[in-house]
C-alpha cells in the first residue's frame, strides 16, 4: 500500500444560505490518478478550491493533511509552495503574452524584480518538451490552439514543481485527439511518480485514466471506487452520481393544451466570438410549441447559453448561420430590439452580471425592456411605471418594502422574480429561461416553477435551460440534451430519467 | 437620532455649501454678500454649469469623461473670432458655423468612442492636445478682439429693466418672485397628485421647509442681482439648459438609459437598448454644450484667446464629482451637479476676495475634490451595510 499523500477530513464549507460541502472526505495516495465525479454543483470545484487555498483556512471546517502535516493555506501561493497546483477549467492564460511569459506569470525568473529573459525562455522550453509541445516558448498564446493551451497550463504547473496536480475539467474544450494526448500525458507523469486529481464529466475518460474514483453528490462524498478491487463501468459511476429520489418539488400542470409550433430553429451554427474557428453551437435544430415547456439539459460549457443568446438577436457569437422561425414565419433577428419586437425573451442565467441594474430600483428594472410602451413621446409616465411594477410585484409575490427599493438589496429569489417580471412585461410569446432557479432557495424555486406553469397556461412557450436534472425532469414536457455544441438527444417527459440523460451526455462525449 | 443622521447624510453637500458661504462671509467681513459678488459668481461660473451638464451625461454612462472640452472652447473661440472680426461674418452666420463645428466634432468623437471602442479618455486626450494647438495657431498670437457688440451682449449683458427702476432693477425682482411662486405651486401640486393616487409622499413639513429655503435663496439672488444691474443673460442661458437637462435625465426614456448603462451596460444591451447610440449621443451632446460655453467665454473676454478654456474640463468634472455624480457612472442628478458647481464657485470667489494666491487656491480645490469622492464612496459603503 502506497503512502497517503493527501487526506481531506470532514470538510464542511458553507456559503450564505447553502451548505456546499458537508463532511466530505477524500484520500489520495502518492502516485495515483484520482478522479472526482459528480453533477454540476455537487461540490467538486468547491472542494478543490478549499484544497488550493482559494477559500482560505478558517472559512471551512475540517482538516487538510498533506504529506503528513496539517495544512492551513490562506492563499493559492501557500498551497503552490507545497506543490499543490490547480489547473482551472477556464484557461487562465493571457492571450497576448508569449507562452514563456505566461508560464512564469507571478513566478518570474530573474533577480530582484528584473526578469531574466534567457532563463525564462530556456526553462519554459524545457517544460514544454516535457509535455510534448514542440512550439517555441516565444510564441504568443493566442496563436496556438486550445489543446496546446491546455498543455501550456500543465507545463506551467510543472514549472511550479507540482507534486499534486489538480485538473478541473481539463478536456472540456478539447477535441478527441487532444483529449487522448492529454490523458496519455497524465499516465506518463504517473509512471514518473506524479499524483493527480482529475475532475471530469467524461466518464469514459475517467474510467480510462483513474485508479480511484470518488463520487460526490449534493456536497457529500458518496463512495470511492477502486479500479483494482472493483469493476468500474460507466453505469456504475452514473448510478452513484444521480442516485437520488425525485420528490414532489414541482407543481403539476393541469390541462395545458400544447398547440402549434411557436418557435423553430434549424441547422443553427454559432462560432466563438474570440476564436472564430471554434464552433460553439453546431447544427442545432430545436422547436417549441405553444403551451409547452422544453428543457435543455447538458453540462456546463455544452453551448446552451450560447445557443439561447445567439437566437436572441445575435447577442452572442459570430458567423451565425441557420434558420429561425417564429409563429411559422422565418425571421432574421440582428439585434436584441428586433428579437423583443418579435416577441422573444431571453432571461439570463447571470442576473447580476447582465440581467439587472442592481443600483436601480425595482420599477426601473421591471420596465427596462419595454419602456417605450409606458412612455408616450419618449416621456416616461411615472404613474404607469409605478403601477406596472406594483402589478408584477403582486403577481410574482416579490417580497420587498416598495418598488422604489434598489434591486441590489433583494435576495436572490426576489431578484430572479424582478428579472422574470421585466421579461413578462416585455410581453413575449417565447421565453428562454436560462438557469431560472440558480442560487435561490427551495421555496422561491417552487414559486418560480408556478410562474412558469402560469406562462404556458397562458399559451406562451418556455424553453428552460437547466443544469439541475431533477428540475428538467420535473418541469419539462420534452427535453433536449446538448453536449459539445450539438443536440445529443431528445427525450419525452415520459421516457426521460436521470440515468438516460447522463448516459446520452456521456456516450455523445465518447463518440463524435 | 437615526433620522437626523439620514437627513444630514442626504443633504451633506448643501450643508457644506451653506457652511462655506458663512465661513467666507466672516473671513471677508461681509464682502461675500456684496451685490457684485453675486454677479461675479454667475459671470465667472456660467460656463461650468453648461459644461458640467454635458459632463454629467458622459459620466452617467460609466464614469466616462471628456478631456477635450477646454481646448475645444479655445478652438471655437478662434474660428468664431476669425470669422466675425477678420472676415466680417454676420453674428447669426458665425453662430451657425460654430454650432456646425461642434456637431461635426461631436459626431467624430462619438463615433470613435461608441463604435470603434476607443477608450473615452484617450479619444478626448487627442482632442485636448489637437484643439489647443489648432486654436492657438489659427489665432496666430494671443487674441482676436474685439468681438462684435451684438455677439457679446447675447451672453454677457443683462436683461434691460422693463419697469425703468433706478438703482434697483424691478424686472429682476419681479422675475424672482414669479419663479418662487411657480416653484411653490409645482411642489404643492406634485404632493397633492401623489396623495390623490395614494402613493407614498413626504411630510408637509419637509415640503414647506424646502419651499422656504429655496425661495429665500432665489429672492436673495433676485435682490442682489437687482442691485447689480439686473438679470445677467448668462443666467437665463444656464437656467434654460439646466431645466432641459433636468427634464431629460429625470423624465425621458433616453435619460433613463444613461443611468441604466452606467449601472449595467450588458443588462441594458440585453434589454434591447442600443447602448452604442447612447454613448454616441453623450459625446455629441457634450460637444454642442461646449460650443455654448465657448460663446459665454468669448463674450466675457470679448475676444477669442489662445488661453481660453484652460482647465475647463477639470472644472466640469470637479463640479460633477463634488455634486455627487458617481465617478463609476449610473448615479447623479442635475441638481446635485448644480450644488457641486456652486460649491466650487463659492470657494473660488471667497478665496479671491480673501486675496489668497491662485496657486494655493488650486491646492484647496484639489483637496475638496478628493474629500468629496472619499465621502461619496464611504457614504455608499455605509448605505450597503444597512
Amino acid at each position: 500500500m502506497a503512502k497517503v499523500l493527501l487526506e481531506m477530513k470532514n470538510i464542511t464549507k458553507t456559503f450564505p444560505g447553502v451548505k456546499a460541502l458537508d463532511n466530505v472526505n477524500l484520500k489520495v495516495e502518492e502516485g495515483e490518478i484520482h478522479a472526482l465525479v459528480g453533477e454540476n454543483g455537487a461540490g467538486k470545484s468547491t472542494l478543490m478550491n478549499v484544497l488550493s487555498g482559494i477559500y482560505p483556512y478558517g472559512t471551512y471546517e475540517g482538516d487538510i493533511v498533506y504529506n503528513g502535516e496539517v495544512c492551513k493555506f490562506s492563499t493559492i501561493k501557500d498551497s503552490e509552495e507545497k506543490g499543490i497546483v490547480i489547473i482551472h477549467q477556464e484557461l487562465a492564460l493571457v492571450p497576448y503574452m508569449s507562452i514563456g511569459e505566461n508560464m512564469f506569470l507571478g513566478n518570474e525568473r530573474g533577480k530582484s524584480g528584473a526578469i531574466d529573459w534567457n532563463e525564462t525562455y530556456g526553462e519554459a522550453d524545457k517544460y514544454l518538451k516535457m509535455v510534448g509541445l514542440s512550439e517555441s516558448s516565444r510564441v504568443l498564446v493566442k496563436d496556438i490552439g486550445t489543446g496546446k493551451q491546455q498543455l501550456v497550463e500543465i507545463a506551467k504547473a510543472l514549472a511550479k514543481h507540482a507534486k499534486l496536480l489538480i485538473l478541473d475539467e481539463p478536456t472540456s474544450s478539447l477535441n478527441e485527439t487532444d483529449s487522448k494526448a492529454l490523458l496519455d500525458l497524465l499516465l506518463k507523469f504517473k509512471k514518473e511518480g506524479m499524483t493527480s486529481i482529475i475532475i471530469s464529466h467524461k466518464l469514459n475518460e475517467v474510467a480510462y485514466v483513474a485508479d480511484k474514483i470518488t463520487v460526490i453528490r449534493d456536497g457529500a462524498t458518496i463512495e470511492t471506487l477502486d479500479k483494482h478491487t472493483t469493476e468500474i463501468s460507466e453505469d456504475r459511476i452514473i448510478q452513484g452520481m444521480v442516485g437520488r429520489e425525485l420528490t414532489d418539488r414541482f407543481p403539476k400542470r393541469h390541462g395545458v393544451k400544447i398547440g402549434d409550433v411557436n418557435m423553430e430553429v434549424k441547422n443553427w451554427t454559432v462560432h466563438h466570438p474570440l476564436y472564430p474557428e471554434r464552433k460553439v453551437c453546431d447544427d442545432v435544430s430545436i422547436k417549441v410549441r405553444k403551451g409547452e415547456v422544453v428543457g435543455i439539459s447538458g453540462l456546463m460549457g455544452a453551448g446552451r447559453t450560447e445557443l439561447a443568446m445567439s437566437i436572441f438577436g445575435q447577442s452572442y457569437g459570430t458567423n451565425i448561420s441557420g434558420q429561425l422561425y417564429l409563429a411559422g414565419k422565418e425571421v432574421h433577428l440582428k439585434t436584441v430590439r428586433q428579437a423583443i419586437k418579435n416577441k422573444l425573451a431571453y432571461v439570463t442565467e447571470d442576473r447580476k452580471g447582465n440581467g439587472l441594474v442592481l443600483s436601480n430600483p425595482i420599477k426601473v428594472n421591471t420596465t427596462l425592456a419595454n419602456l417605450d410602451s409606458i412612455s408616450p413621446h419618449m416621456i416616461i409616465d411615472k404613474d404607469k411605471e409605478y403601477q406596472v411594477a406594483e402589478e408584477y410585484r403582486g403577481k410574482l409575490k416579490t417580497k420587498c418594502p416598495t418598488v422604489e427599493q434598489n434591486v441590489g438589496n433583494l435576495s436572490g429569489g426576489n431578484q430572479q422574480k424582478v428579472l422574470l417580471a421585466k421579461w413578462m412585461f416585455a410581453d413575449p410569446d417565447v421565453l428562454i429561461l436560462d438557469e431560472p432557479t440558480r442560487g435561490i432557495d427551495v421555496g422561491a424555486k417552487y414559486e418560480i416553477y408556478c410562474i412558469i406553469n402560469d406562462l404556458v397556461a397562458a399559451g406562451k412557450s418556455v424553453i428552460m435551460i437547466s443544469s439541475e436534472l431533477p428540475e428538467v425532469l420535473g418541469m419539462s414536457d420534452r427535453i433536449y440534451i446538448m453536449n459539445e455544441g450539438k443536440i445529443a438527444g431528445e427525450l419525452s417527459a415520459e421516457e426521460a430519467t436521470q440515468e438516460k440523460i447522463m448516459s446520452i451526455i456521456v456516450t455523445s462525449g465518447k463518440g463524435a | 437620532m437615526n433620522k437626523t443622521v439620514e437627513i444630514l447624510r442626504k443633504h451633506t453637500m448643501k450643508i457644506v455649501l451653506v457652511l462655506i458661504v458663512i465661513f467666507f462671509s466672516v473671513m471677508t467681513k461681509g464682502q461675500m454678500f456684496a451685490a457684485s459678488s453675486f454677479q461675479a459668481l454667475i459671470a465667472q461660473n456660467a460656463y461650468v454649469f453648461v459644461l458640467a451638464a454635458g459632463m454629467l451625461m458622459c459620466m452617467l454612462t460609466g464614469g466616462n469623461i471628456d478631456l477635450s472640452v477646454g481646448s475645444f472652447v479655445c478652438f471655437i473661440g478662434a474660428i468664431g473670432g476669425i470669422m466675425m472680426v477678420r472676415n466680417n461674418m454676420s453674428v447669426p452666420a458665425a453662430i451657425l458655423l460654430m454650432i456646425g463645428a461642434g456637431v461635426i466634432y461631436g459626431i467624430v468623437e462619438g463615433f470613435l468612442i461608441a463604435y470603434i471602442n476607443i477608450p473615452p479618455w484617450i479619444a478626448t486626450l487627442a482632442g485636448y492636445l489637437a484643439f489647443r494647438g489648432w486654436g492657438t495657431a489659427l489665432i496666430g498670437g494671443s487674441s482676436i478682439a474685439p468681438l462684435p457688440e451684438g455677439f457679446s451682449k447675447l451672453f454677457n449683458g443683462s436683461v434691460p429693466d422693463f419697469f425703468g427702476g433706478s438703482g434697483l432693477n424691478i424686472t429682476c425682482i419681479v422675475v424672482g418672485v414669479i419663479v418662487c411662486v411657480v416653484f411653490v405651486l409645482l411642489q404643492l401640486k406634485g404632493r397633492s397628485d401623489k396623495l390623490k393616487k395614494g402613493y407614498e409622499t413626504e411630510k408637509m413639513v419637509s415640503v414647506i421647509v424646502r419651499c422656504i429655503l429655496i425661495c429665500a435663496v432665489i429672492l436673495l439672488f433676485a435682490y442682489k442681482l437687482a442691485q447689480a444691474g439686473g438679470i445677467p443673460n448668462n443666467l437665463i442661458w444656464v437656467a434654460v439648459i439646466l431645466l432641459i437637462y433636468n427634464f431629460i435625465t429625470s423624465k425621458t426614456t433616453i435619460g433613463r438609459y444613461f443611468y441604466t448603462i452606467g449601472g449595467n451596460v450588458e443588462a441594458t444591451r440585453l434589454s434591447g437598448i442600443d447602448t452604442k447610440k447612447i454613448f454616441f449621443l453623450a459625446y455629441l451632446n457634450m460637444s454642442v454644450l461646449t460650443v455654448i460655453s465657448a460663446w459665454m467665454t468669448m463674450a466675457r473676454l470679448s475676444a477669442g484667446t489662445s488661453t481660453a478654456g484652460t482647465n475647463y474640463e477639470m472644472d466640469a468634472i470637479s463640479a460633477c464629482v463634488v455634486g455627487g455624480v458617481s465617478a463609476y457612472g449610473g448615479s447623479g442628478t442635475v441638481f446635485g451637479m448644480v450644488v457641486g458647481a456652486a460649491l466650487i464657485g463659492v470657494i473660488n470667489l471667497g478665496m479671491s476676495l480673501m486675496g489668497i494666491d491662485a496657486n494655493w487656491q488650486r491646492v484647496v480645490k484639489g483637496v475638496v475634490l478628493l474629500a468629496a469622492v472619499v465621502f461619496e464612496i464611504m457614504n455608499n459603503k455605509e448605505k450597503t451595510k444597512d
